[in-house]
C-alpha cells in the first residue's frame, strides 16, 4: 500500500521528469511524438478530472439547497442554469448555429455568458480606480514614489497629457524601458530559478508534499 | 560620286560595328566564376527535413549578382529539365553570421554563405531521400554553376545548439545538491519574509473572529510550477489551520489541482493530529471559466466574510477583482505570485505580497526543513551566478562593439538562449 501511495508516484515522477528534461534537448521526431502522446494523455486525464470537479460542484450546492443555507436560491439558479445549458447543448449537438440561425445553445452563450463575462471584466475599471485611490494616498515614501511615477506615466500615455507636458512622453518611455523592464527582468530571473529549483526538488523526491504530506 | 558614297557606307558600317556589335560581344562574353567549395549536408540538431548548403564568399558578391539554387530529388545532377529553382537571392545576403548559430555548431566561417533548404510551400524534403543541389551565380544573362552536391536529410538525436542550456541546468542542479548537503551539516540563515511571518497572524485572527480562511491556488494547472508552489504552501497553511481548528475554504478552477489539494489538506490535518475536523468539501471546484470563477469567489468573500485571504499561484485579469473585493471586507490579505504583470495590483490591495521567487521560497521558509532551506540557498547562489554572468556578458558585448572584434562572441554565444 505504501508502495502504491508513495514509492510508485515518486518513481513515476522521477522517470517522467528525467525523460521530459531530456526531451527538451532531443529534436528527433520520436521525442516530439512522445511529447504529443503525453499531452494527449493529460487531456484525457483532464476530461476525467472534470467529472470529479462537476461532481464536487453538484455536491456542494446540493448540500446548500438541502440545508436551506443562506443564499441557497443561488445554488438553485446554478442547478437550473447548468442542467438547462447541458440539455440545450445536447439537443443541438453542441452547435451554436444551425442552418444560418442561432440555436438555443448559441443563444445562451451569446446573450448570457458573453454579457456576464463582459460585465465582470468592465468592473475592473472601477476596481482599478478604487485601488489606485487607496494606494496613491501618499502616506509613505514608497507610496509617494508610486504616485509620482503613476502621474508621469499616465500623462505620457494619454495624448492630451503629452500635448500639455511634452516631456512626459520621453520620461514615460524611460520609466517603462529602463526602470520597469529591468525590475521585471530581475523578478523573472528569480522566478525562473525558483521554478527550476522546485521542479528539480519534485523530480528528485525532495519535495513530496504534493503527494499529500511532506514526511513519511 | 559612287566611290565616295561607298566609302561613307563603309565608314558607317565600321562605326556601327565599333559602337554597336563589339560591346554586345563583350557583354555576351562577360564571365563569372562558379561558387566555390559548395557543400550540402544534413542540417544538425533538428528533427530532419532540412539540408544545409554552404559555400565560400566570392569577390563578386554584391547587389548586381544573385545566387540561384536548384534542387532535384534524385542522385542525378540538379541541372536537368525537372530541376527546380527553389531560391534566388542577392549574393551579398545569407551568410553564416546571419544564421545566429553559436560558434560550436557553426558549419563554416562566419563570412561564408549558408542556406538551409527546408520543407515549405511547394517543396517537401523527406528524411532518408537523396537530394541534389546546384548553386549558380547569376549576373545579367551570364551564369556559372557549381558542381552538383548531394545530401540526405535525417533526424538528429541531440540539439547541440542547446548544450549551453543543458550545462547551466546541470551546474544549477549541482549547486542545489551542494547546498542541500551543506544545509544538513549546519544551520543556514534565512532573511525575514514579512508575508510569511504574517501567516500565523492571519490564521490567529481568523480563529479569534471565528471566521473562515480563504485560500486560492491561482489560475494555472499543475503544469505550472507556481500552482505546485501554491499547493505546497497550502499544506503548510492547512497544518496550522488544523491546529487552530479554523475553517478552511479552497475554491478551485482546475479539477486536477482540486484533487491534489484535497489530498494535501487531508494529510495536513492528519499531521496536525486533527483528522476528525477535516472536511472533504473544504476543497471544492467552481468552474474553469475565468470571470465566472471570479464572480463566485467574490460572492463567497461577501457572504462568508473570511478573516484571511491567501492568493497564491499565477493570476491574470481576475487578480484585482478578487483582491479589491477581499480588501473591502476588511480581511488580512497575503498574496504570492510569479505573474509579474499582476504584482502591482497585489501590492496595492494586499497587506503582504510574496514577489516572484518568494512564492517558491515559502515552502522552505514555513517548514525550516534543512533540505528545503538548502534549496533556497542554492537558488540564491544561482542568482549570484546569473548576476555575475550579466556583468561578464555586458563587459564582453561592450568590448566587442568598441573594438569591432569577433572574439567576445566566444563568451556571448555561451550565454545566449539560456531560457
Amino acid at each position: 500500500m505504501t508502495f502504491l501511495r508513495r514509492q510508485l508516484p515518486l518513481l513515476m515522477t522521477f522517470v517522467m521528469g528525467i525523460i521530459f528534461i531530456a526531451q527538451y534537448y532531443v529534436p528527433h521526431p520520436v521525442s516530439e511524438d512522445l511529447l504529443t502522446t503525453v499531452s494527449k494523455w493529460l487531456q484525457i486525464i483532464g476530461g476525467f478530472a472534470l467529472i470529479l470537479g462537476v461532481t464536487s460542484l453538484f455536491h456542494q450546492h446540493a448540500v446548500k439547497i438541502r440545508r436551506k443555507e443562506p443564499g441557497w436560491g443561488y445554488s438553485f439558479v446554478l442547478y437550473a442554469g447548468m442542467l438547462g445549458t447541458i440539455a440545450v447543448g445536447l439537443w443541438v449537438n453542441g452547435k451554436e448555429s444551425l442552418n444560418g440561425g442561432m440555436t438555443a445553445f448559441g443563444w445562451v452563450y451569446s446573450y448570457t455568458m458573453v454579457p456576464l463575462q463582459g460585465t465582470m471584466f468592465a468592473i475592473l475599471a472601477f476596481f482599478i480606480a478604487s485601488a489606485a485611490y487607496r494606494s496613491f494616498r501618499a502616506r509613505s515614501r514608497e507610496a509617494a514614489v508610486l504616485l509620482i511615477a503613476a502621474i508621469i506615466v499616465m500623462m505620457g500615455r494619454v495624448p492630451l497629457g503629452e500635448y500639455l507636458v511634452p516631456i512626459t512622453g520621453d520620461i514615460t518611455q524611460w520609466i517603462l524601458n529602463v526602470l520597469n523592464a529591468s525590475v521585471r527582468r530581475a523578478i523573472l530571473i528569480g522566478v525562473s530559478l525558483g521554478a527550476v529549483a522546485l521542479s528539480l526538488k519534485i523530480i528528485f523526491g525532495v519535495e513530496r508534499s504534493y503527494l499529500g504530506g511532506g514526511k513519511e | 560620286m559612287f566611290s565616295h558614297a561607298r566609302r561613307l557606307v563603309t565608314h558607317l558600317a565600321l562605326v556601327t560595328i565599333a559602337f554597336g556589335i563589339f560591346p554586345a560581344i563583350a557583354l555576351a562574353q562577360e564571365t563569372i566564376s562558379p561558387p566555390q567549395q559548395v557543400r550540402a549536408f544534413d542540417a544538425p540538431s533538428d528533427a530532419g527535413g532540412v539540408i544545409a548548403l554552404v559555400w565560400s564568399a566570392s569577390p563578386y558578391d554584391g547587389p548586381g549578382v544573385r545566387y540561384s539554387i536548384r534542387m532535384r530529388e534524385s542522385e542525378e545532377a540538379a541541372r536537368g529539365p525537372d530541376a527546380k529553382v527553389i531560391a534566388e537571392f542577392p549574393s551579398d545576403t545569407r551568410y553564416v553570421r546571419d544564421a545566429k548559430l553559436p560558434w560550436w555548431t557553426r558549419p563554416a566561417d562566419r563570412g561564408d554563405h549558408y542556406f538551409p533548404v527546408k520543407s515549405g510551400k511547394g517543396l517537401e524534403l523527406k528524411n532518408g531521400r537523396t537530394y541534389s543541389f546546384t548553386v549558380s551565380a547569376v549576373k545579367g544573362q551570364a551564369h556559372a554553376d557549381s558542381p552538383v552536391v548531394q545530401a540526405i536529410p535525417e533526424p538528429n538525436w541531440v540539439n547541440w545548439n542547446a548544450v549551453n542550456n543543458l550545462l547551466v541546468v546541470l551546474l544549477f542542479g549541482a549547486v542545489l545538491a551542494g547546498s542541500i548537503y551543506a544545509a544538513k551539516r549546519r544551520e543556514i540563515f534565512l532573511r525575514r519574509i514579512p508575508g510569511l511571518d504574517a501567516v500565523d497572524e492571519a490564521i490567529g485572527r481568523a480563529t479569534e473572529l471565528g471566521k473562515p480562511i480563504l485560500y486560492l491556488t491561482g489560475a494555472g494547472d499543475l503544469n505550472e510550477p507556481s500552482t505546485l508552489a501554491a499547493a505546497v504552501i497550502l499544506g503548510r497553511v492547512a497544518t496550522r489551520v488544523a491546529s487552530f481548528e479554523t475553517d478552511l475554504l479552497v475554491p478551485h478552477r482546475d479539477p486536477i489541482v482540486m484533487a491534489v489539494c484535497q489530498e494535501i489538506t487531508k494529510q495536513a490535518y492528519l499531521e496536525a493530529g486533527k483528522p476528525d475536523i477535516f472536511k472533504e468539501d473544504s476543497n471544492f471546484f467552481i468552474t474553469t471559466d475565468q470571470f465566472s470563477y471570479t464572480a463566485s469567489v467574490d460572492g463567497l468573500m461577501l457572504r462568508k466574510q473570511p478573516a484571511a485571504n491567501f492568493f497564491m499561484g499565477s493570476y491574470f485579469a481576475e487578480a484585482l477583482l478578487l483582491t479589491e473585493t477581499g480588501a473591502s471586507t476588511g480581511a488580512i490579505q497575503i498574496a504570492g505570485t510569479d505573474s509579474d504583470h499582476q504584482l502591482p495590483f497585489f501590492v496595492t490591495t494586499c497587506d503582504y505580497t510574496l514577489i516572484g521567487e518568494e512564492l517558491y521560497a515559502a515552502s522552505a521558509y514555513l517548514s525550516r526543513e534543512p533540505i528545503q532551506v538548502g534549496t533556497l540557498r542554492g537558488q540564491d547562489i544561482g542568482k549570484g551566478i546569473v548576476m555575475g554572468l550579466l556583468v561578464i556578458g555586458t563587459v564582453f558585448a561592450t568590448a566587442g562593439v568598441m573594438m569591432g572584434s569577433e572574439w567576445p562572441s566566444i563568451v556571448l554565444d555561451l550565454l545566449k538562449d539560456l531560457k
